[in-house]
């Protein structure tokens, strides 16, 4: 087989540059391997996030020719002829070389106010699998940041960190609401502090999700549709003052009783 | 001297590991109202048990109503070749169910039943449909729920920070740990009352493994180094089924679930050849036909259990034999077909995960053919050893829970078995640290010397210019442990792999790394090294003391168990004194099971 050459962003937050390593090119390896076998020879101190190595983890996102992408699921021989781009995810602080500070996604998954289930009868819940589908989806997210990194929001504007949760938020606050046995109201916080408003559905995040999951379709459509409905329907703002139920619909609340 | 140590913190807990038993553990000692902190070496989230695929084992009977803790303690103990503590075994059994349960009050979505229960799915080795699962993504599903779960309960965690030694008192009681930021390089003090180690396996000594990086088997090592005990370290878990091609995915795990849901294993020749190798211990209750086999999937009352899913350590010996036997696939596996057995809905449902991984990496479309897999190394059964009931080490104050800690599993553990175990003794381990502190007799400081001995360790590379690239020992130390301490073992190669890991250690002392110390992922395999080279020795020991063949550890010299070594585990320890102390062994007696429980496993057979 040929060779392949990798130019790998190098560097720490004070800055730094490309630099080139051409090797020769095995039968089916991922871009991470190519990482690795770097690290081996070249440059050992070569920084790269990495775990399972089988896009189970979500660790060792990159841009790869400018779009994001897992390292270990991308095909050498997939990509165009010619060196290959390796870049660190730019809407996040870089730490060294391909390693960025995801701390902001860990701020938000603190701030996610938790599921408040009923108390548990004897022998568990029941669920029906066409309700807990729906949920499902959603907790398919491995937690690359890929949809954070590829979202304008934040990619491009750096003060929108402040008040806007981003897609993978979103997707878990859509399978809050969603989840059959939760009681919770999440509804203004959504809408004030975690700048739902400011996505305009571009869909950028669904399209690099791994996972193939229909971020914008199916979490953050249904989640402003019940957001705008709870805000501006009168009955249903008066009915939550005055009761604090959460759901909107029996569906919305698919419990069912123990037989 | 050494480097001063500018950021210090205390804890009640400290629990080192952020898989399933870190995190529940951490969950117990925090709903206590002790102070709780979490190591990591990675990001929360990414710890191995996101890898898990299948299940976890609970005999809730929401399919087959005739399970209960009986049945699962019977099969765990079969499953572990009666190595098991049997205490273990049976906590396990009778915990686990209220454990996945609870886990749906945290968040937790499994597959349901029609009827709205739990949905529970076949597995090698479990009489009975027994595992929880979310398609074959099951492990995502805990770890991301008790991560959930810990997040909400506000508890410090320490994210990419790698121990590096654990610490004790004047009086041998352990206080604490050191360690460093892997973004910085900075070390770290720990002062803590106790110390909970939930650091996962070991696998990533071999060439072929299922484990990430961090199986490096850091908490074997430091436990041995503090003074615990390791039993059983020859018990090694080979899972029949890895991927074999390409190259750079050898080893990836594929999940058991393939087979529980229908898939076969077949040789060159298109024989369903495990038939031909089904165990005395297994005969009675293993169909001998494949018609027989084939009825199982829709009733167990209508046939016996087809032999694809015997028990692990006997589907990968078999696999292994046809290999030799010039009976295997194009790239040395065996073939692992689920495509003529069940339609492309159902496959792409039921094991999504498989479908990407194979279609995304191999170029294979699962649905349409056949997937090449064969043996890798996937998990250790031994380790420290512990109480069953608290996971209390030897040493005061230090814990250990999940992979890390021993006996549980015996020989060989049962798939299933590991998620469970997991949430059943990270609980345990949690209450365990709680009642130690509250007994009063928890340490108060740690021995500086300690913790100035242990950054000069770990320095140590960087004040070598012409020595050895750490990826080149690690390199070395995969082939030959592949090689000499694989599957299949002889007394041969096992003086072999003694001779060479002596060699392996020397060189480790001369490995000089480039760069800072700001991530510098050279660095940090140097420092991940010495725990790895000793576990290597301890796996090599145990292999060698046991003359005979029991679950995952097989020698060909002695192809037959061993009733009178059926009574020990080998206890490895040190002296404490460096990480390459010599280990002395004792031979620990099995704990005698109660008659009632000894009742269960006669009348089952």
């Amino acid at each position: 087989m040929g060779e392949v050459t990798l130019r790998v962003w190098r560097g720490d937050a004070s800055g730094g540059d490309f630099e080139s390593y051409t090797l020769e090119q095995n039968e089916g390896e991922v871009v991470l391997d190519v990482i690795h076998r770097i690290q081996a020879t070249a440059a050992p101190d070569l920084a790269c996030r990495w775990n399972c190595k089988a896009g189970k983890c979500g660790s060792c996102s990159a841009e790869i020719n400018g779009k994001p992408r897992l390292m270990c699921m991308t095909r050498m021989d997939t990509l165009p002829e010619g060196p290959v781009t390796v870049t660190p995810m730019k809407t996040f602080p870089i730490i060294r070389d391909l390693v960025t500070d995801v701390s902001f996604n860990f701020v938000q998954a603190a701030k996610v106010p938790a599921l408040m289930p009923p108390p548990m009868p004897v022998g568990g819940y029941r669920m029906f699998q066409e309700d807990v589908e729906r949920g499902q989806e959603f907790r398919k997210c491995i937690e690359c940041f890929m949809c954070q990194d590829v979202c304008h929001v934040i990619r491009d504007h750096e003060d929108n960190k402040a008040h806007y949760a981003g897609p993978r938020f979103f997707i878990r606050y859509a399978e809050l609401e969603m989840h059959p046995l939760d009681q919770n109201d999440r509804r203004d916080l959504i809408r004030e502090d975690m700048g739902l408003g400011y996505c305009n559905i571009t869909k950028c995040c669904t399209e690099v999700c791994p996972e193939h999951i229909k971020i914008t379709d199916n979490a953050i459509i249904p989640l402003k549709e019940r957001i705008v409905d709870a805000h501006y329907d009168p009955v249903a703002w008066l009915g939550r003052k005055i009761r604090r139920k959460t759901k909107t619909s029996a569906a919305d609340a698919a419990i069912q009783p123990a037989p | 001297m050494s480097e001063a140590v500018h950021e210090h913190h205390e804890y009640d807990v400290l629990i080192i590991g952020a898989g399933g038993a870190g995190l529940r553990a951490a969950i117990e000692a925090k709903q206590r109202g002790l102070k709780v902190g979490i190591v990591t070496k990675s990001l929360l989230g990414k710890a191995h048990t996101v890898m898990a695929e299948g299940g976890m084992a609970a005999s809730m009977g929401n399919v087959y109503p005739e399970d209960n803790w009986m049945v699962h303690f019977r099969d765990t103990m079969r499953g572990g070749k009666y190595l098991n503590n049997y205490r273990m075994a049976e906590l396990h059994a009778k915990e686990a169910p209220d454990r996945v349960y609870e886990l749906e009050q945290w968040g937790a979505l499994f597959d349901r039943t029609k009827d709205g229960k739990i949905l529970q799915r076949d597995f090698g080795g479990h009489r009975y449909a027994r595992l929880a699962h979310v398609g074959d993504r099951t492990g995502l599903e805990l770890i991301r729920t008790l991560q959930q779960k810990v997040v909400s309960m506000g508890t410090d965690v320490f994210m990419e920070l790698k121990v590096v030694k654990l610490l004790h008192d004047g009086e041998g009681r352990i206080a604490g740990c050191v360690g460093y930021w892997r973004a910085t390089g900075e070390f770290v003090t720990f002062q803590a009352r106790t110390v909970i180690l939930a650091t996962g396996g070991a696998g990533k000594s071999w060439k072929f493994t299922s484990n990430s990086w961090e199986g490096t088997g850091d908490g074997h090592a430091m436990a041995l180094w503090a003074g615990a005990r390791l039993i059983d370290m020859e018990a090694v878990q080979f899972h029949p089924t890895g991927m074999v091609w390409p190259l750079s995915v050898r080893g990836l795990l594929v999940t058991e679930g393939v087979r529980g849901d229908g898939g076969v294993l077949r040789n060159s020749l298109g024989e369903r050849f495990m038939f031909n190798y089904v165990a005395d211990m297994f005969r009675a209750e293993t169909a001998d036909s494949e018609e027989e086999a084939d009825k199982w999937y829709d009733d167990h009352s209508a046939g016996r259990r087809p032999p694809e899913l015997l028990p692990r350590d006997e589907v990968a010996r078999a696999i292994n034999s046809e290999v030799k036997a010039g009976r295997g696939s194009p790239h040395g596996g065996v073939f692992l077909d689920i495509a003529t057995r069940r339609t492309p809905e159902f496959i792409r449902r039921r094991l999504p995960s498989m479908y990407h991984q194979f279609m995304e990496l191999a170029g294979v479309d699962i649905t349409r053919e056949a997937m090449e897999i064969g043996p890798t190394c996937h998990y250790i059964m031994g380790g420290v050893q512990v109480d069953a009931d608290s996971q209390e080490t030897v040493v005061p104050g230090l814990f250990a829970a999940g992979e890390v800690g021993g006996g549980m599993h015996g020989a060989n553990r049962l798939g299933g078995n590991s998620l469970s175990d997991l949430i059943v003794f990270g609980r345990r381990a949690g209450i365990g640290a709680a009642e130690y502190i509250e007994a009063g007799q928890a340490a108060t400081t740690f021995e500086q010397a300690e913790v100035d001995a242990a950054i000069d360790d770990a320095l140590a590379p960087f004040t070598r210019s012409d020595g050895e690239n750490p990826y080149s020992v690690h390199h070395d130390l995969q082939e030959m442990m592949q090689a000499d301490v694989g599957i299949i073992r002889n007394a041969g190669e096992l003086e072999e792999a003694r001779v060479k890991l002596l060699e392996l250690t020397e060189r480790v002392k001369h490995i000089s790394v480039k760069g800072g110390r700001a991530y510098n992922p050279g660095w940090n395999l140097a420092t991940d090294l010495p725990a790895m080279i000793t576990v290597s020795t301890c796996v090599t020991i145990g292999a060698t003391l046991r003359k005979e063949s029991r679950g995952g550890h097989t020698r060909e010299d002695f192809p037959n168990p061993d009733p009178e070594l059926a009574k020990i585990n080998f206890a490895q320890s040190t002296d404490g004194g460096n990480w390459d102390s010599p280990v002395t062994v004792v031979e620990s007696p099995i704990l005698v099971m109660p008659a009632e429980l000894k009742a269960l496993l006669e009348e089952a057979k």
